[in-house]
Order: structure tokens, then C-alpha cells, then sequence
């Protein structure tokens, strides 16, 4: 069984909020939900099906409370940022196994606005014990770490990462809900503070409230909304860790996601029109790039020069919301922002100036957790659905 | 193994409660000996240590005393910080060290310039006292 055109994506709601002081993270959760449900022409009652991550007190069990859902199908598989595409293919799998129709996926958090310190979420194991004595601070320590050795192997350079960045200005400026809508030079990027090298504050993604929720549904259903869906046609995952001691900082858990997804769509990176690349870092997007096989490894910071990604012309539009880099990057978790802007792509509803004409197929790419010593890599295909 | 100067990065104590299999390895940090664990069937060194080998399956395992020498795998030098203790301190450096026995262990790379760390640059293990029964393994520029 495939889940190839067995589900799609019904509904898709980013909250429109960056800062979020006046209300529970769980209320925000409900909020993301009524958007999502509202914009695929749904109800609360209809749902069946929920996903989460496990950021919030119980989880599901906590959330599926919280929103008065009756459901068949529950899941809360937690790989950092990019669970919702994991949730995806799994929401697919669970409808194509006649589990669910309506699966409801949603995510928020408020860094800005609450004092949650990450490490007393998570019941503590021997990666912690032997990793938080040495001053890694936040997550861009151990980015850093990649970046550095990425640099030595294959000559990859500060200017190449700063290009990641501005093509992600050049997108926001359209965005009105961006947190940052300022574009930026190759200059100036590299003129903004050294944070760890070899990463400056503008090689690292903004901090904001907020979330996003998406809707997906059986193709029964979709028929019947009158609203544009996006078709999932394939979605991988993988776990991506040190491998006893043998990390290699150089590439990602993309190179077995990718690959995975690619076939199950099947079709190549040649074929894709769009593509949103998990941008907590500029050096996530660039390893991630080659893994995914859009250039051969090492040659990423060739392939990001000149404009590449930048809509409608580059040859590879990249985060045509501005990403995380520059738009939104919610309690350090991007992967639904980017599925939310490539739905918005494949319905012909990005802003008109970063809109890929004639979008036909669409890759989303998340990383959750670091590139310096664990990840979880999730990577889907979706296409127009007519396509 | 030589005991370190005066050094200026704090040294906070491991979560050694949540791991108390590898009380023996905390012990002997303290002690100024670096240990690694190794699977009894397949031979692998483990890391982070484990009484388990993830490469085999093998629930048989053994310590083994380490030689402390390695060289830098990758580095960086961290400028800001929100780490307690660390914050005040930058510039400092966090390290992978590949040890002679092949696995790469995170860490901090110390008694030397920041600005002179290199990846391939060879190192030794030093040990920096926690007060609390343990020490830090840490890694200096190998004596020429």
C-alpha cells in the first residue's frame, strides 16, 4: 500500500500573530484549529483524526481534551521541527487505511512570551547527560559545529550562507505578517555579529510566537469542499544521529528522507517547481540542498549563489514566505510554516510577486533537532491537484 | 594524567543520577582517567557510553581505559552566550575530539588561544574538578 493521492491537504492556517503574551499556548493550539477547519470548509464535529507534537503538558491526550475531540486516530510522533510532515504521512497512511477521513494537525508554541527552558520537557537520557556540560548554547552551537566542518571539507564559504539569507529577505518584503520584512545584503549579513563561527546572528532564524494547522483529507471528501487541495504523493522520514560515536557533520538525515519521498512520488529534483528547505540555519538549508540531491554534495554554496532561490525567476524558489530566516520560525519548530506556504504555492495563492507560475509540484523539507548531533528528517512532495 | 591550572570555564556537575550504570566512568573522571566502554563481542568502542552496543546488540560490555590523545574533528568558537557560568566567559570553544580509539566526543577545547584552534590540531585529555566526586574531560593542545 502507497499512500500516493490517498489524502490531501484540505485546509492550511497560519496564525497571523508573531507576539502572543495574552493567551495559553493551548488556546492558540484551538485557534490554528477553527483557521485550518474554517478554510477547508469543516467542522470541529468532523474531525476524527488528530496530531501534535509533545511540547505541551500530555500531548495529545492534553490537547484531544482541550478541543473536545472524539477520534479514531491519535498520534504525537515527536521529531522536533519537522513532525508535521511526519504527521502528514502519517494523517495519509491512517486515511488510506480507512483509520480516519478528517485528520487535524496542529502546532503552536510562545518562546517570546513564556519561560520554558527546553531540557525540563523531556524525561532526561545519557545524549543529554553527556552533551549539556560543555556551554552549547541554544541550538547554533552545535549548527555551528556543522558549518565549520562542511567549510573544511568542501570549501564552502560565509558569503555563500549570507546568499541563503538574502534571498530569504527578498521574499519577505512581500509578506505582511513577516517578522522581519527589511531586505539584506551579502554584506550586511556577514557585518552582523559573530555568534559561534562560523555563523552571525543573520545565518540564524527568527524567534517568534505563533502556528499553523493544516487539514488533511480523504479524496471522498475533497470532492465534495469546492476548494483547491494539495495532493500528497510522498512523504519520508528518518532519525539521523552520531551512529556510535561516527557523526559526520557534513550532510543531513535528508539524504535518507529524500529519497524516500522522491520515489514514492515518483518523480525527481529536476521536477520540482517549489520548495520550502527547513531554514532554522543557513547552513541547514545548504547542507540539506545537496542531500536532497538538488546539487552534488559539497557543491551547495555554488548552487545558492547568483540568486537560485529567489521567486519567481531563481532557479529553484526557496521559502517564498521568507522562511524562518526571515518570516516565521513558531517556538523553534518551522516544518508547518513551510508546508503552509507550499499548499499556498501549488493553489496559486502565494503573493503574486514570489508566486512559481504554473506550480505543479511542490517538495517541503523539515529538520528537527540539530545537525550537530541528532535530527529528525522529514521530507514530502505534494502536488496541485489537478497535476 | 595531569591535572589542569586555574581554569576559566565552570565545570557543572553531570546528571550522573540519571544515567547510574556509568557511575564507574564518573568515578574515574574524577580520578583523572578517561574510560570507554566497549562491547565484550564485537570489540567497538561506545559512545556516549552505554552498557549496551548499539553496533552488535550485545548486552556484554567492559571498560577500558582510553589513551586521551585525539585530534579536532570540528570546532567553534562561541561569542554569545546564554549558558550560565559560560556567558561570562566567552570567547570560548566547543569541540567534536575524534580520541585515538575512533569515536568523536563533544567537548571543550582548552589552554590555548581561541583563536588558534584547528580542525586536525592534536589534543590531550585534562580533567577539571566538578566538587561534586567528578571532572570534566576536556582537551588541550597536545605537548610537542
Amino acid at each position: 500500500m502507497t499512500i500516493r493521492g490517498q489524502a490531501l491537504i484540505a485546509g492550511a492556517y497560519e496564525h497571523p500573530l508573531r507576539v502572543i503574551p495574552d493567551r495559553s499556548t493551548s488556546q492558540v493550539h484551538a485557534e490554528v484549529a477553527a483557521g485550518a477547519l474554517q478554510d477547508a470548509g469543516l467542522e470541529f464535529s468532523d474531525v476524527d483524526g488528530f496530531f501534535c507534537d509533545a511540547s505541551a503538558g500530555f500531548g495529545p491526550v492534553s490537547m484531544a481534551e482541550f478541543l473536545g475531540l472524539r477520534c479514531t486516530h491519535v498520534d504525537s510522533t515527536e521529531t522536533g521541527g519537522s513532525s508535521y510532515l511526519v504527521h502528514i504521512g502519517h494523517a495519509a497512511e491512517a486515511i488510506a487505511a480507512g483509520r480516519c477521513e478528517v485528520a487535524l494537525i496542529t502546532m503552536a508554541g510562545r518562546p517570546r512570551s513564556t519561560a520554558l527552558r527546553r531540557a525540563e520537557e523531556y524525561e532526561l537520557t545519557p545524549d543529554f547527560v553527556f552533551e549539556s556540560l560543555w556551554g552549547l548554547s541554544g541550538a547554533v552551537t552545535g549548527y555551528a559545529l556543522a558549518a565549520q566542518r562542511h567549510m573544511y571539507e568542501f570549501g564552502t564559504t560565509s558569503a555563500q550562507l549570507a546568499e541563503i539569507k538574502v534571498a530569504a529577505s527578498q521574499h519577505a518584503q512581500h509578506n505582511p505578517n513577516a517578522f522581519l520584512r527589511k531586505t539584506v545584503t551579502v554584506a550586511e549579513v556577514l557585518e552582523s555579529p559573530m555568534i559561534s563561527t562560523p555563523l552571525h546572528r543573520d545565518d540564524c532564524c527568527v524567534v517568534t510566537d505563533g502556528g499553523g494547522a493544516v487539514v488533511v483529507v480523504a479524496p471522498e471528501v475533497a470532492r465534495d469542499l469546492g476548494r483547491r487541495s494539495a495532493q500528497v504523493l510522498g512523504q519520508g522520514e528518518a532519525v539521523k544521529h552520531a551512529d556510535n560515536g561516527r557523526i559526520d557533520l557534513t550532510y543531513t538525515g535528508a539524504a535518507y528522507s529524500g529519497p524516500r519521498a522522491f520515489e514514492e512520488a515518483g518523480v525527481t529534483p529536476a521536477d520540482i517547481d517549489y520548495a520550502s528547505i527547513y531554514d532554522s540555519f543557513t547552513i541547514t538549508v545548504l547542507e540539506t540542498l545537496e542531500d536532497l540531491g538538488f546539487c552534488a554534495k559539497g557543491e551547495g554554496g555554488r548552487f545558492v549563489s547568483d540568486g537560485a532561490l529567489v521567486a519567481p525567476h531563481g532557479r529553484l524558489p526557496v521559502n517564498t514566505d521568507g522562511g524562518g530566516l526571515c518570516n516565521n520560525h513558531p517556538a523553534g519548530r518551522g516544518g508547518m510554516t513551510k508546508v503552509i506556504e507550499a499548499v499556498r504555492q501549488l493553489r496559486g495563492e502565494a503573493h503574486p510577486a514570489v508566486q512559481v507560475r504554473d506550480c505543479e509540484l511542490a517538495l517541503v523539507h523539515g529538520t528537527g533537532g540539530s545537525i550537530g548531533s541528532r535530527m529528525g528528517s522529514s521530507t514530502l512532495i505534494l502536488g496541485r491537484e489537478d497535476a | 594524567m595531569p591535572v589542569a591550572e586555574p581554569v576559566r570555564l565552570p565545570a557543572p556537575a553531570p546528571r550522573t543520577d540519571a544515567v547510574p550504570e556509568l557511575a564507574d566512568f564518573w568515578a574515574a573522571a574524577g580520578q583523572g582517567r578517561l574510560l570507554l566502554r566497549r562491547c565484550d563481542d564485537c570489540g567497538d568502542p561506545i559512545w556516549y557510553p552505554r552498557t549496551f552496543c548499539p553496533d552488535c546488540g550485545s548486552l556484554r560490555t567492559s571498560w577500558a581505559e582510553a589513551s586521551g590523545r585525539g585530534h579536532v574533528y570540528s570546532y567553534t568558537v562561541v561569542h554569545r552566550s546564554a549558558v550560565p557560568g559560560y556567558r561570562d566567559v566567552t570567547p570560548y570553544v566547543v569541540a567534536y575530539v575524534e580520541l585515538e580509539e575512533g569515536p568523536r566526543v563533544l567537548t571543550n577545547i582548552v589552554d590555548c588561544d581561541p583563536a588558534a584552534v584547528r580542525i586536525g590540531m592534536e589534543v590531550g585529555v585534562v580533567f577539571h574538578d566538578t566538587g561534586a566526586g567528578t571532572a570534566l574531560y576536556r582537551f588541550a593542545p597536545a605537548a610537542r
